[in-house]
């Protein structure tokens, strides 16, 4: 009950404070129109049921993968499990590449690139959740650092030969014949899904204390090697 | 897992002739060889890596006297009723049908000017490189009333095999209510959380068959590894059954009877249906009869893992003294990457790359109640030197406990895929 009150409070403030908000969070009516991206998929608001994604009402502050009645794939009820929370930072980093963060994810999304877009959607999807006294520094809807990844991490040719050798040490965890039992597979994967998914955990966005010891102290040099390396094993 | 008897044959053939004719290749070409004491976590790992990396370039001959080898790691699971006997076995067959000459003897001797090993079974084998990884032995004297002639009544569970079965009888026959004691080890010693696993396995063996039973740890340290972990794990799961006696309060004074089977905590005697008599540790023996041990442990360089003693020999594993690294078998396995590395562009002039380290120890508590500690490693002038580290928290939920598990499934089948091939 008294969420719901602070639900439709925060709505009152966000709409009260329109053009304020506008500016430092992003802009809720642009937000509603790039929303019908998700439209197809997702529902938010009064009475939103589950559709093909998860219902997204609360969803700052939301464990991933954490609905009882809504439909989850493998690896996004483990990032739940491993402590993601659907913080600003993380939704936005999910938004923008949604495979950056769980890598096998059900959500058949190409993300959005444009920045400016993100945040007028995430200001949108927050009328649903925000809590006033949150607005805007504290988790979960603190504005988080710039996570963007450079085109030219991207665009690294990696050296397979030094993968190999670098990779000695993730087969000790990650088996070469791609089994997922336990322990994710990283084999045959696309480089740039491969160098997304490292890059994320380096920068902590996704949570997992092993891997983000291990991305921690690779560069990005490694990472594409790595990436060359493991994408040619079947 | 079965011993395959038609493989072994073949390891045998291989091994004769290679004996036979060391270093000259069958067409006339000198071979760099490379020969490995010790076929687990270290050794097993380098003569594959080597083999299987130079493609034919080295010859490499692992030296081990047994014909599977059991793991440690996970046999306190198996004490627990988690795991059977034959889930912890490995044999070397895929490791010599990849290239790999398995000789199953013991290293009796190493001759350091003519660079030849010794075999108890007579003959040597001489070597360009030798890589040790002959894990532990236990120092005499360690416990009193203790030396290896009582490891039948109290056994140390420690090494592989025999030893294990024997613990898990002498559990499972342990009388209604009655007491099973451990003597922990000083550090430092090979798996720091190992025995407060184990004493969580037992634990849990004994609430389902033998719920009155008692479990007396007498430790002479003051604190051990994931120790807030384990004690939250014991009073929530196990409560009442176990006593930990620390160093403040005698865990060190201990005396030993195996013929009465009393053990004695600072002066007080008490008997016992179990002991497990677990003793302070060092090298492997051959590294101390290769004279590269300096103390108890052998002392290597970081970047490469070869001795302080003697720059053609490497040591792997628990016998070395490397700097910051736990004694653990992710630790021997992923020094035996870096040194293998090393080993091939030393012979064949191959790219040798930086050495990178890390290390993650999962423990078991209860069914699907893993915990985890884990860091990473670089090579300094002085020493392997930690870089960054995490451990589990305490309170954390059943999902990531459970979560945690079964990545500890993963990681097993993927060290001993990666060991056994
Ligand atoms: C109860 C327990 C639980 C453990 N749990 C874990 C865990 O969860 N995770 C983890 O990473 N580690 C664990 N460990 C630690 C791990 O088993 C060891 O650290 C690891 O095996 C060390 O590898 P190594 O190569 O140094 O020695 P080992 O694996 O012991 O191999 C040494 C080999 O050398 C052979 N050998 C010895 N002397 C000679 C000789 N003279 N000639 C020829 N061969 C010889 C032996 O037969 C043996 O096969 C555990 C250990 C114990 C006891
Ligand atoms: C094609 C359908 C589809 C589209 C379009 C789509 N999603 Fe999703 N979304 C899903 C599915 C399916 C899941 C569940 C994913 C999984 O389990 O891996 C999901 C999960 C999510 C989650 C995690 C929810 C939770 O409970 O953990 C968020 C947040 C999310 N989507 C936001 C969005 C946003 C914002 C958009 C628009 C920019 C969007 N999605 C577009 C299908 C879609
Ligand atoms: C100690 C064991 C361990 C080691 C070593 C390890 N990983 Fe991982 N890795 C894991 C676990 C466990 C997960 C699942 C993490 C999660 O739930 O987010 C994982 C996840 C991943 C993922 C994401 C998989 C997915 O489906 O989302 C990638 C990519 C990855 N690891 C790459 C690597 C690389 C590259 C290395 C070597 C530099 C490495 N890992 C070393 C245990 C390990």
């Amino acid at each position: 009950m008294k969420f719901l009150v602070q639900i439709s409070l925060a709505v009152a403030v966000t709409f009260a404070a329109g053009a304020a908000l506008s500016s430092e969070l992003g802009d809720v009516d642009n937000g509603k129109v790039v929303f019908k991206k998700c439209k197809s998929c997702h529902a938010v608001g009064e009475g939103a049921k589950n559709k093909v994604g998860p219902q997204l009402n609360g969803i700052f502050g939301r464990a991933a993968g954490s609905l009882d009645d809504a439909k989850y794939s493998k690896s996004m009820t483990r990032a739940g499990d491993d402590g993601l929370i659907w913080t600003q930072e993380i939704l936005d980093a999910f938004i923008e590449n949604p495979k950056a963060l769980v890598s096998k994810t059900r959500m058949s999304f190409r993300g959005i690139k444009d920045a400016d877009d993100r945040a007028d959607l995430l200001a949108f999807l927050r009328i649903y959740s925000d809590n006033p006294a949150d607005i805007p520094e504290a988790e979960p809807t603190a504005i988080g650092t710039d996570h963007d990844l450079d085109p030219a991490i991207l665009a690294i040719q990696g050296d397979p030969e030094y993968g190999e050798y670098l990779g000695s040490e993730c087969i000790t965890c990650h088996q070469t014949n791609g089994t997922n039992d336990g322990i994710p597979g990283i084999t045959g994967w696309p480089t740039e899904d491969f160098v997304v998914a490292m890059h994320a955990y380096k920068q902590k966005l996704r949570p997992h204390p092993v891997m983000q010891m291990m991305a921690g102290r690779l560069s990005d040099e490694e990472i594409a090697a790595l990436a060359a390396y493991f994408k040619d094993l079947e | 897992m079965k011993l395959n008897r038609r493989i072994f044959m073949g390891t045998g053939i291989a091994a004769a002739a290679t004996l036979a004719a060391p270093m000259v290749h069958a067409d006339g070409h000198a071979k760099p060889r490379v020969v490995v004491v010790g076929g687990g976590a270290g050794g097993a790992t380098a003569a594959r890596y080597i083999a299987k990396d130079s493609k034919g370039a080295i010859d490499v001959v692992l030296i081990e006297p047994s014909r599977m080898y059991y793991t440690c790691f996970f046999s306190n699971l198996y004490l627990g009723g988690i795991k059977t006997i034959d889930d912890l076995g490995h044999s070397y067959g895929t490791i010599a049908a990849e290239g790999v000459n398995v000789v199953h003897d013991w290293a009796v001797g190493v001759d350091r000017d003519a660079k030849t090993v010794a075999l108890a079974g007579g003959g040597s084998v001489p070597y360009d490189k030798l890589i040790l990884s002959p894990g532990i032995d236990f120092v005499e004297g360690a416990v009193a009333g203790w030396d290896l002639s009582s490891q039948n009544a109290m056994p140390h569970a420690y090494k592989g095999g025999s030893q294990t079965e024997l613990l898990k009888a002498q559990l499972a026959a342990m009388p209604q209510g009655g007491t099973f004691a451990m003597v922990a080890p000083p550090n430092p010693y090979r798996c720091p959380p190992g025995p407060y696993e184990r004493v969580s396995m037992v634990a849990h063996f004994l609430k389902a068959n033998n719920p009155t039973a008692k479990i007396i740890v007498a430790d002479p340290k003051p604190k051990f590894s994931k120790m807030a972990l384990f004690q939250e794990g014991w009073a929530d799961h196990y409560e009442g059954m176990i006593d930990w006696i620390g160093e403040d309060f005698g865990g060190g004074d201990v005396v030993v009877d195996p013929n009465a089977m009393t053990l004695s905590i600072d002066g007080e005697v008490t008997k016992v249906d179990v002991c497990n008599v677990i003793p302070a540790m060092k090298a492997g023996r051959i590294a101390e009869l290769a004279g590269v041990t300096d103390g108890n442990w052998a002392p290597v360089n970081a970047a490469d893992m070869s001795s302080k003693a003697d720059a053609d020999i490497y040591v792997l594993g628990d016998s070395s003294q490397q700097g910051d690294m736990p004694k653990s078998g992710f630790s021997a396995n992923s020094q035996a990457k870096v040194c293998a590395n090393a080993v091939r562009g030393a012979l064949t002039g191959s790219k040798v790359f930086p050495a990178k380290f890390s290390n993650t120890c999962w423990s078991l508590i209860d069914t699907d109640n893993g915990v985890k500690v884990g860091a990473t490693y670089e090579a300094t002038d002085e020493k392997i030197s930690k870089v960054d580290g995490f451990i589990s928290a305490t309170g954390e939920s059943a999902e990531l406990r459970k979560a945690t598990y079964e990545e500890s499934e993963g990681w097993y089948a993927g060290i001993t895929a990666d060991m056994f091939g």
